[in-house]
């Protein structure tokens, strides 16, 4: 980070957004995979792993360098996929993607000014009530004054929404880059450093935390409302899930927090996995997620992309990465053996689950942790 | 001419007064030496001048204009720059970054290569140039107590607040940090002090305000100071 | 004037409930310094519990008195392994504090759904004292008074302990000051995980409890965690006497919504807290 702003790299900083945009781009072309009217199943899986991207990295934008946990994404995404059920009929698609994104910035505006003042486990707890008061407060609301419990929403193409994804994925993603670099980048990891010293050599730090969040909340409004078209029927319950706002938190740790390419990794790895269990092992899935979620914080905590990044040698990296693909070949083949004993589980499970514990047991014997009592 | 004067400056927490009703003033130009026994209200006395603590009453006007009630940011960009006592840094950047800081943010519409010239410059200034690639973790003490005050003096203050720069350094770094303390008065910034090195205080500073128990007890020059009748019974009875 | 009876006893029933809850929740925080938002859960586990055993023909005061172990034992193992490892891990306090939040929600994943595994998710309940008297013309189960008495006596006993009991001493020292309370001899690792036990029995008493009058289902426990956290933050964090004021407040708001409009009463709490951080940011007892 430090002199990244001098001359000589000035170039170089544009090579990583122009692959991005490319990467995006030859993505469109998967919409020729089906029609309209038939989404092949590689479109259907993209509009979660891209709706997944949104959420992991936005979250990251903000809480990843500031260190402020916020909980509401579910609160946003909920709001978003309102929008959607009220105005999907007469509103086209990506207007319906600014307002939702327009008035989740509002009120994560109103939330962040009264509790982003305060010490961070406040803020987690309030953005974590976002979601409970708005699923309670609009629950209510439909069942008194419209005697209706769910809405049904008007349902745009796949290939559409994929489309709109897109556009917003690009968005985030070129966000995410360029905050990094920028000032106001180096003011958050500020504030997540030492917030004390940041506020004392200047910097505005309830603003800084304010347009932070707000600004995030767009996006994760804006992917609540696309997502939306795709779910034919909504409750509050549903659009105000909680395991969406802790989804992005286990994508981002997992990954590893602060990362560019931690959050990607992430919401890929668990969007997979995430369809593959609850279509076979629904029973399951929220188990393994808790046990997941679990392991990652405790004995990843620099998340994929961050522990690697920290060893020194490039023949660890490299060991690492082997000993994680061989893991998965295992996983791949265990698969194999189960389903010719008649258990049928999704391809991608246990290749996946294997991988995260060959990963997270030998980059610990890798690291031989040296690590000091914190409290 | 005052660039700082404050009247009925006072903060209790629960019963506790902390600071009371100090009245005080500095001279531009001066290094003024903060002294008095442990938890006298020194430090506390600090967070009210820098806004990280807000103030129960008194008003406080820097160069004229009332600065009492801002945030500390708003403190900072009037030019006030601070160290803390136990060091507050930003463990993840190197010491390069952690000035950058300091220069990015000290002055609205600063851009990147006048922070990057501002901050070879105060690392030149207080001699960390051969640190500046280090992460902060991995630097000597008395090189985390410049670091304190290359980011402080990175946002080009007018007033400097020094919190125990001093405490822990062997006696060739306190004379190093002497020395960089009457540097940084002759290149025209106001310096107020805490210090427990008397040496230090009675050597360089101008005059010396001695706070106990939160209330001022006595102000002068360092001649007065270490005379005075009040102050030796505080310090003798104390110990 | 006899609904204004009424919502007062409830109010006292709940607030006595929410005060338990809430004094476990601040002790796990202020001296452990991990917000459990798992706490739920194991008001949910002990409620299941005794159900269980009062479906083995064990006496639901007998089942409050048997679920106390086990849900220390549980609260103690969990802060020896995994939070222990997590301290280790974390490479500050804030870290620290923030990763093991989130590591209670990645529990509150796995006890709820491992006892929706085990028990479903439809209510059940038994019968328990269900006679009522009259109050003043309040109509009142017995069941609901036994419950207040013993939610008093609890919350009373536990402040007994804090303040009069040499272990109870050490613990209010640690979490004033961690490292001095260290250096005097006292074994701060120790001190947290029974911290963390006894808050999970303080959870547990409740369940049980909770159970003596209403039914009970295993996705109850997110519901009591958040009424906990709020509690709390009305309170002040870590302070005890702030978390049993703050549970007596949000008892008389839910009994009043209670009567006006139930499905209200969570965002009433929601709406309570933000005015209250706008005007107090430290809650009401704290400093």
């Amino acid at each position: 980070m430090n002199r990244s702003n001098g001359g000589g790299s000035r170039i170089g900083q544009y090579i990583i957004p122009i692959i991005i945009i490319a990467v995006l781009f030859g993505l469109s072309f998967l919409t020729r995979t089906g029609t309209s009217m038939r989404p092949s199943y590689i479109v259907v899986l993209f509009v979660s792993i891209l709706n997944y991207i949104v959420l992991a990295v936005s979250w990251n934008i903000f809480s990843g360098p500031s260190g402020y946990i916020a909980l509401s994404t579910a609160a946003f995404f909920g709001l978003g996929i309102y929008v959607s059920a009220l105005f999907g009929e007469s509103l086209p698609l990506p207007v319906l993607m600014i307002l939702a994104g327009a008035i989740s910035f509002v009120i994560a505006a109103i939330i962040g000014v009264i509790t982003l003042r305060l010490r961070g486990v406040y803020f987690t707890i309030f953005t974590f009530g976002l979601v409970l008061l708005l699923q309670y407060l609009i629950l209510w609301y439909e069942v008194k004054f419209n005697n209706l419990r769910g809405r049904t929403v008007a349902s745009v193409p796949y290939n559409t929404v994929f489309l709109s994804l897109l556009v917003l994925v690009g968005i985030v993603l070129l966000a995410a880059y360029f905050v990094r670099k920028s000032r106001f980048g180096m003011a958050l990891s500020g504030i997540g450093e030492c917030e004390d010293a940041a506020a004392h050599v200047g910097v505005n730090t309830t603003m800084v935390k304010v347009i932070a969040f707000a600004a995030t909340s767009f996006a994760i409004g804006a992917a609540g409302a696309a997502k939306a078209t795709t779910m034919i029927y909504i409750d509050p319950p549903i659009a105000f899930n909680v395991m969406m706002s802790f989804m992005p938190v286990l994508m981002v740790i997992f990954g590893g927090a602060g990362t560019f390419l931690g959050p990607i990794i992430g919401a890929i790895a668990f969007t997979i996995l995430q369809e593959q269990l609850t279509t076979k092992w629904p029973k399951w899935y929220m188990i393994i997620f808790g046990t997941v979620m679990i392991i990652s914080i405790v004995f990843l905590p620099k998340g994929l992309v961050g522990t690697i990044g920290e060893m020194k040698s490039m023949q660890k990296k490299i060991a690492l990465l082997g000993i994680t693909a061989g893991f998965m070949l295992i996983g791949f083949g265990f698969t194999q053996i189960l389903e010719a004993a008649g258990v049928s589980i999704g391809g991608l499970v246990f290749p996946l689950l294997f991988g995260i514990a060959g990963f997270v047991i030998f980059a610990n014997v890798f690291k031989r942790h040296k690590g000091k009592e914190a409290a | 001419m005052k660039i700082l004067e404050g009247k009925g400056v006072s903060k209790s927490f629960g019963g506790l007064k902390a600071v009371s009703d100090v009245e005080f003033y500095v001279e531009e130009g001066e290094i003024l030496g903060l002294i008095g026994p442990n938890g006298a209200g020194k430090t506390t006395f600090f967070n009210l001048l820098s806004g990280a603590l807000p103030m129960d009453s008194g008003t406080v006007l820097f160069g004229g204009q009332k600065i009492s009630g801002l945030k500390p940011n708003q403190i900072c960009r009037a030019g006030m720059g601070r160290t803390f006592q136990a060091a507050k840094n930003f463990p993840g950047m190197a010491v390069y970054g952690n000035v950058m800081m300091g220069a990015l943010f000290g002055k609205p519409g600063r851009s990147a290569s006048e922070a990057e010239q501002i901050t070879d410059e105060v690392l030149d200034f207080v001699g960390l140039t051969e640190y500046k690639d280090k992460m902060v973790t991995d630097i000597p003490l008395s090189a985390q107590k410049q670091l304190e005050v290359a980011r402080a003096l990175a946002t080009r203050p007018k007033l400097l607040l020094l919190d125990e720069v001093m405490a822990g350094l062997n006696p060739t770094e306190v004379e190093d940090a002497m020395k960089l303390i009457l540097r940084i008065r002759d290149s025209g910034i106001t310096v107020i002090m805490i210090e427990h090195v008397m040496r230090a205080i009675m050597t360089i500073c101008d005059r010396i305000l001695v706070l106990h128990h939160g209330a001022k007890i006595a102000e002068g020059t360092p001649q007065e100071i270490s005379t005075s009748k009040t102050v030796i019974e505080i310090y003798l009875g104390e110990s | 004037m006899i609904t204004v009876l009424n919502i007062i006893i409830t109010g006292l029933i709940m607030g006595g409930i929410y005060a338990l809850i809430s004094m476990g929740l601040s002790l796990q925080y202020g001296v452990a310094k991990i917000l459990n938002v798992s706490h739920g859960e194991f008001i949910m586990i002990a409620a299941m519990l005794t159900w269980v055993f009062v479906g083995l023909g064990i006496h639901p005061l007998l089942a409050l008195v048997l679920c106390c172990p086990f849900t220390f034992c549980v609260g103690f193992l969990l802060h020896i392994t995994i939070f222990r490892w997590l301290n280790i891990n974390s490479g500050t306090a804030a870290a620290y504090e923030s990763n093991a939040m989130l590591l209670c929600f990645g529990l509150y994943f796995i006890f709820s759904n491992i006892a929706m595994q085990i028990w479903g998710s439809n209510p059940v309940g038994f019968q328990f004292m269900e006679k009522s008297v009259n109050l003043g013309g309040a109509i009142i189960a017995v069941n609901k008074i036994i419950v207040l008495i013993i939610a008093l006596a609890v919350s009373i006993l536990f402040y007994l302990f804090l303040s009069h009991s040499r272990l109870g001493k050490s613990i209010r020292a640690a979490s004033q000051d961690p490292v001095a309370a260290g250096m005097l001899g006292m074994n701060i690792k120790k001190i947290m995980a029974i911290c963390f036990g006894i808050g999970a029995v303080l959870a547990g008493i409740a369940g049980t409890l909770i159970s003596m009058y209403s039914q009970v289902n295993t996705g109850m426990g997110m519901g009591y965690t958040m009424i906990a956290l709020i509690v709390v933050v009305l309170g002040g964090m870590g302070s005890i006497p702030g978390s049993m004021i703050g549970g007596m407040i949000l008892g008389f708001v839910g009994s009043i919504f209670g009567y006006i409009e139930p499905s209200l009463s969570m965002v009433a709490y929601y709406l309570i807290i933000l005015v209250l951080l706008l005007v107090k940011p430290k809650g009401l007892m704290g400093r």
